[in-house]
């Protein structure tokens, strides 16, 4: 477009003028919290570092301790378990209930997308809490519903007992991920060519045809940006572990998000915790282009 | 033949719709279980049958909470003067909502400036660089901000803002999300108008007051109610920056009650209900612009 429609270096010159002032506040954000530290992330990797001392350099010792750490490769564990469970269930669910829903009428639509979005918006802190409640040993209600349908023969300490710990947290995690992934199929299925639909029926077609050939193609940018989310947010998995568990019982919930906080803020290990974060954003981003390396070849 | 495909579709529908109500009821449970086991006594809580429906409603809950940790309602000092300003004394559940509502607000209105802003630059203006910076602003996106956290909470002493609500602020604002959707909605601009502002002679601010801005309300609207309830939600990064009683957000004062009183469910609920009806209001209000801005944000991400 721009070959088409030369500009004089007059014009350039007071576009890029106006297009920097308008975009400065944002970036002076933008570069000093956004940039800045991600900078400082890796160069802080290769540094001993913690509170009230120069930081001293040591190279790659950091990654090199971090691979041989057994709790980060536990935790490294449980994120992948975490991710891989949490990131399919999230997507075919939404997509289920969304395929449902989205052809009902407006209000009772609106109303599933909302309930399903509700737990988002309760916030992660209040959602833990009443869970911490509901997995009590004494006082939950599972132990209570497992004993009276005869499920359960005792009370189980839900978040206490390694085997459970961290399928609970996974459920937990499960629900205050759906919300988002529905809003956003309901509305891609509301944005299908109908046309084709229609012609693939009169085709004689059958529903389930119409969905995979038709429907599913035609959604792909929405799953991939699920999928993309979905893997974020699942690595990112915070709040539930520090406030249920505290990455406990014997290190069973540990994640790396987890860790990186217990490293930094609880043994102030800055630049060990940096490691790991480097280590974890690379990564999401792999998966990130896989994911749409997968998408563009389909 | 036919009439038994149709059948079986419609049976399928039905059965489907069964199983998502029962879905539905269960990701509504934990907020009815929040809001009833607010108001439940201790007895009610403390047994091992579960009360679906209070038998008996009680504020004791809610006196406990509001008789907790004082704190001075508001205290503001004009920076290099040593003046300060404090409010007068209220339970510290009180001061942690006014704080939270303060920190969603103002990062709500600053995101919005900024990212109206650079969201017109980048989509409608053609200058040297812009290719870079919305490539570095979607790679930004696919990072986890959860990792630039240490570095961040450096930088903040250094600049003095550590344990201020500034220090959620800033990098609330800095997150590139809103700058990525409101390029999105200022795309849908036709040039043309923008064209004859100029021949008009109309000043590039004054063409974004008065062509941009009506344009790209509604991305506004979107952005801000989004920005808003994910500030009020950010709990790592309030967790990290904030720390004395007075500073903390209604998030953190709850993480603070289950740690101090862990087992006193009545009084944590009672605490969680603080923290998720405002915000759970504020959403239902505003429901259909937060719906477009979900749904903007993902188209071409």
């Amino acid at each position: 477009m721009e070959k088409k429609n030369p500009m004089s270096k007059a014009l350039v010159r007071r576009e890029t003028l106006a297009g920097y002032s308008f975009m400065l506040p944002s970036l002076v954000f933008f570069v000093g919290f956004v940039i800045y530290p991600m900078i400082m992330c890796i160069y802080t990797g290769f540094f001993d570092s913690t509170m009230n001392r120069e930081d001293i350099f040591i190279g790659i010792s950091n990654y090199k301790e971090l691979f041989q750490d057994s709790i980060f490769l536990g935790a490294l564990k449980n994120t992948v378990i975490i991710v891989v469970v949490s990131v399919p269930v999230t997507c075919i669910f939404s997509l289920w209930v969304s395929s449902v829903i989205y052809n009902l009428t407006g209000p009772i639509c609106s109303a599933f997308r909302v309930i399903f979005y509700l737990p988002v918006v309760t916030g992660s802190v209040a959602v833990t809490v009443v869970w911490r409640w509901m997995f009590n040993n004494y006082y939950g209600i599972f132990n209570y519903i497992g004993n009276k349908t005869g499920v359960l023969d005792r009370n189980i300490n839900w978040l206490g007992d390694e085997k459970y710990a961290l399928a609970c947290i996974i459920i937990i995690l499960l629900t205050t991920s759906v919300g988002q992934p529905i809003v956003l199929y309901v509305s891609a299925l509301n944005n299908v060519d109908q046309s084709l639909v229609e012609a693939a029926e009169v085709d004689g077609a059958t529903k389930f045809q119409c969905f995979w050939k038709i429907k599913w193609p035609q959604i792909m940018p929405t799953t991939l940006y699920i999928l993309v989310i979905t893997t974020i947010n699942s690595f990112q998995c915070f709040a539930l572990i520090q406030l249920l568990t505290s990455g406990g019982p014997n290190h069973s919930t540990d994640t790396i998000m987890y860790y990186i906080y217990y490293n930094a803020f609880k043994l102030y290990r800055y630049g060990y915790g940096n490691a790991m974060g480097v280590i974890l954003a690379i990564i999401i981003a792999v998966l990130s282009a896989l994911q749409f390396k997968m998408a563009k070849s389909e | 033949m036919k009439t038994s495909k149709f059948n079986r579709s419609t049976c399928y529908k039905i059965v489907s719709v069964i199983v998502i109500v029962i879905f539905a009821i269960a990701f509504f449970f934990p907020l009815y279980w929040i809001i009833t086991g607010s108001f439940k006594t201790r007895a009610a809580i403390n047994s091992t049958t579960p009360q679906w429906w209070p038998h008996e409603w009680v504020l004791d809950n809610y006196d406990k909470l509001f008789s907790k940790q004082q704190a001075p309602l508001w205290q503001f000092h004009i920076p290099f003067t040593g003046i300060e300003f404090t409010g007068p004394i209220v339970p510290g559940a009180i001061r942690w909502l006014i704080n939270t509502v303060f920190m969603s607000v103002m990062s709500m209105i600053l995101t919005c400036i900024t990212a109206a802003m650079a969201g017109y630059a980048l989509a409608k203006k053609r200058f040297v660089g812009r290719k870079l910076v919305f490539t570095l602003i979607v790679c930004a996106m696919a990072l986890p901000k959860q990792v630039i956290l240490i570095p961040l909470l450096r930088e903040m002493s250094a600049l003095n803002l550590y344990n201020t609500m500034w220090a959620v602020i800033l990098p609330i604002v800095g997150w590139p999300f809103g700058v990525f959707l409101m390029k999105q909605f200022s795309e849908g601009i036709p040039g043309e108008m923008m064209e004859a502002a100029k021949i008009d002679g109309a000043s590039e601010w004054k063409t974004f007051c008065t062509i941009v801005l009506p344009m790209v309300k509604p991305g506004i609207g979107a952005l801000a109610i989004f920005t808003f309830i994910n500030s009020w939600n950010e709990y790592f990064m309030q967790l990290i920056m904030l720390s004395s009683t007075e500073n903390l957000t209604i998030s953190l004062g709850i993480a603070k009650l289950q740690a101090e009183n862990a087992t006193d469910f009545g009084l944590i609920m009672a605490g969680a209900s603080l923290a998720a009806i405002p915000i759970i209001v504020i959403f239902l209000i505003f429901q259909k612009y937060f719906t477009k801005g979900i749904t903007m944000g993902a188209v071409k991400g």
